[in-house]
């Protein structure tokens, strides 16, 4: 009996989210003596997992693997499942990752639950804490049966080291080709050289207190310095100001970086549904009352266009020194 | 071209969310039921591919008789037929076993639903029933283009959109995006009027595992007092963020 992670790349290299996962795999390890590996698809450094506790990596390098399919990839990992005796997956929250998750969990006919914020509180029986109406509550739930799949929230568990010996294995899955025929790719839209909002430790956003699209300018110059990605809310995707694909909340992306830095947002109950999990969150607005301030950490009362460009300046100088 | 969209009913986005029977069970009372958000985008694409291409547009529910008035919306709105199956939908295994075995009794060209419910935000079911019933699923759906029998789908991926062609039948979890926001459809009066007239089907559950329980909720821990600091003081907010909170 095994633990195995689907861990996921960027650009080539091991991800933040998969370290995430093989700290939580090598914890779980710790409570039932299961060990714990990991099925990467032709990562460049799986090596990387074994200073999270993972003992070894079946990395899959056809590359007819090159082509994303749901389908094809989840049979491929639970192959990986099968051929390491796995009882417990743990997947992270990317789109491939939700995508091609429940085709694993219908074959497992396993108990799968998403959102999970922790650790299990018990494992006999399995109970986890996890987000549930977007986020305006935690539920314990139960997962019954001997195949799990939990779905772990970003940023949740953390990184923790844990180097061990560990061994990559290559592996080859025998896959179906014509799973991969299910769906011709037209096209992929990539923004390149922008941190992603998935990726970000932080997120600069921006709302309709910014009047208009032709303001962005030092919002972008912000997330620049800092090294983090633009969002916006609701209001300013659906008026064209920015694109869809930056909208947080409840029914944008959900997003859970280490800082979160809203500007000219007012914090609907909508919108704090989305972000409401970051770990801090820095709140900028012209008006004291904004309801944002409640669920801030920080926060500045004051004009976006003058607070702003002056933090900019501030910030600049602190990176120069540090 | 016969559509169906699979729906979701869950309280509205304001509600304030409570719990019952110490903490194990959600407080229903005062709640308004609507159209899963997400689902509301999947809607308004049936109703527009519906009107471009002609066809019929089913809906099928999972859930209790007290949702019917939700679905009663979605008829007015332009669907054609409801079928709801008469059971709590306990979890998203069980949910997922109800709507396949649905799914096999008839044929559909089009099935649509949302990314995920709002209110247990499992966003596992759709993709569930597709391994069912072995149709065809694309998972965060923000285009969908028909022509013949043929389908034009985009998705969006980390940091962006893949667009795929693939044949009909097919099963889509739409999102925003799907339509635009000022496009989404609300029932007029003479849906209302007409909607009351258009068939609502029972059907009785299928045998299911559930594969999950709830034992508890809590709320999520209150945030202590926000930090304020003057907007003249900036130097203070930036050593606050490098030395106490570590973020830069
Ligand atoms: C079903 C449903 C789903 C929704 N989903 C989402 C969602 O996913 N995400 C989302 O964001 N919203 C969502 N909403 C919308 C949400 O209710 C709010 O309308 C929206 O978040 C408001 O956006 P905003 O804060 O940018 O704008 P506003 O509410 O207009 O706030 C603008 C803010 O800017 C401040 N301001 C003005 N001028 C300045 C200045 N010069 N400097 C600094 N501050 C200034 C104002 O004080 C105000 O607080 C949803 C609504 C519904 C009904």
């Amino acid at each position: 009996m095994a633990i195995l992670i689907y861990a996921e790349q960027t650009n080539g290299k091991i991800n933040k989210t998969a370290k995430e996962l093989a700290s939580y795999a090598a914890e779980l390890s710790r409570k039932t003596g299961m060990p714990a590996y990991a099925v990467s698809f032709g990562a460049e450094d799986p090596e990387t997992l074994f200073q999270y506790g993972i003992s070894k990596v079946l990395n899959i390098t056809n590359d007819a693997f090159k082509t994303f399919s749901a389908r094809a990839y989840s049979e491929a990992i639970a192959q990986a499942a099968e051929e390491t005796g796995a009882r417990i997956l743990l997947v992270g929250e990317s789109a491939d990752a939700k995508y091609l998750t429940p085709f694993i969990a219908a074959q497992w006919q396993a108990a799968y639950v998403t959102g999970v914020i922790s650790e299990p509180l018990t494992t006999e029986p399995f109970v986890v804490k996890r987000k549930a109406f977007s986020n305006k509550a935690i539920a314990h739930v139960q997962l019954n049966g001997n195949k799990k799949i939990l779905g772990i929230a970003k940023n949740s568990y953390g990184l923790k080291e844990n180097p061990s010996d560990g061994t990559v294995k290559s592996f080859e899955p025998q896959v179906d080709s014509t799973l991969f025929d299910e769906f011709k790719v037209l096209s992929v839209e990539k923004a390149t050289g922008k941190v992603s909002l998935s990726d970000a430790e932080i997120i600069v956003s921006g709302g309709r207190g910014l009047k208009g699209p032709e303001n962005w300018g030092m919002i972008e110059e912000l997330a620049e310095i800092l090294g983090a990605a633009t969002a916006c809310s609701k209001p300013v995707a659906d008026m064209g100001w920015r694109s869809h694909t930056e909208h947080v909340g409840q029914t944008g992306k959900q997003v859970a970086p280490n800082l979160y830095i809203a500007i000219g947002i007012s914090g609907a109950i909508q919108h704090l549904a989305g972000v409401n999990s970051s770990k801090n969150i820095l709140v900028i607005n012209i008006d004291p009352e904004a309801p944002f301030f409640k669920a801030a950490d920080y926060g500045v009362v004051g004009d976006a266009f003058e607070v702003v460009p002056r933090l900019i300046e501030k910030l600049k100088a602190f990176k120069a020194e540090h | 071209m016969k559509i169906l969209l699979m729906l979701s009913v869950v309280p509205d986005t304001t509600s304030k969310i409570n719990f019952t029977d110490n903490d194990t069970r959600f407080d229903s009372t005062g709640i308004q039921w609507v159209i899963n958000p997400h689902d509301e985008f999947s809607l308004t694409r049936a109703m527009q591919l519906k009107e471009k291409h002609g066809g019929e547009l089913h809906v099928v529910h999972v859930g209790p008789s007290i949702n019917e008035p939700v679905i009663r919306k979605t008829l007015a709105i332009g669907a054609d037929k409801a079928f709801r199956i008469d059971t709590v939908p306990a979890d998203s295994y069980y949910t997922a076993v109800q709507l396949a075995e649905f799914l096999k009794a008839k044929h559909y060209d089009l099935i649509l639903s949302g990314r995920e419910s709002i209110d247990y935000n499992g966003g596992m079911v759709p993709g569930l029933v597709a391994a069912m019933t072995g149709i065809k699923f694309v998972n965060a759906v923000i285009g969908l283009e028909i022509e013949g029998d043929q389908a034009t789908v985009a998705r969006e991926i980390e940091g962006g959109k893949e667009t795929l062609q693939t044949s009909l039948p097919v099963i889509l979890a739409g999102q925003k995006g799907l339509v635009k926001e000022e496009e989404l459809r609300i029932p007029n009066m003479r849906g209302i009027m007409m909607a009351r007239r258009k068939p609502l089907e029972v059907l009785q559950p299928a045998e299911a595992p559930v594969k999950t329980q709830y034992l508890k909720f809590e709320k999520p821990p209150q945030k202590s007092a926000v930090k304020l600091v003057d907007k003249d003081h900036l130097d203070e907010l930036i050593d606050l963020l490098h030395n106490e909170a570590k973020v830069i």
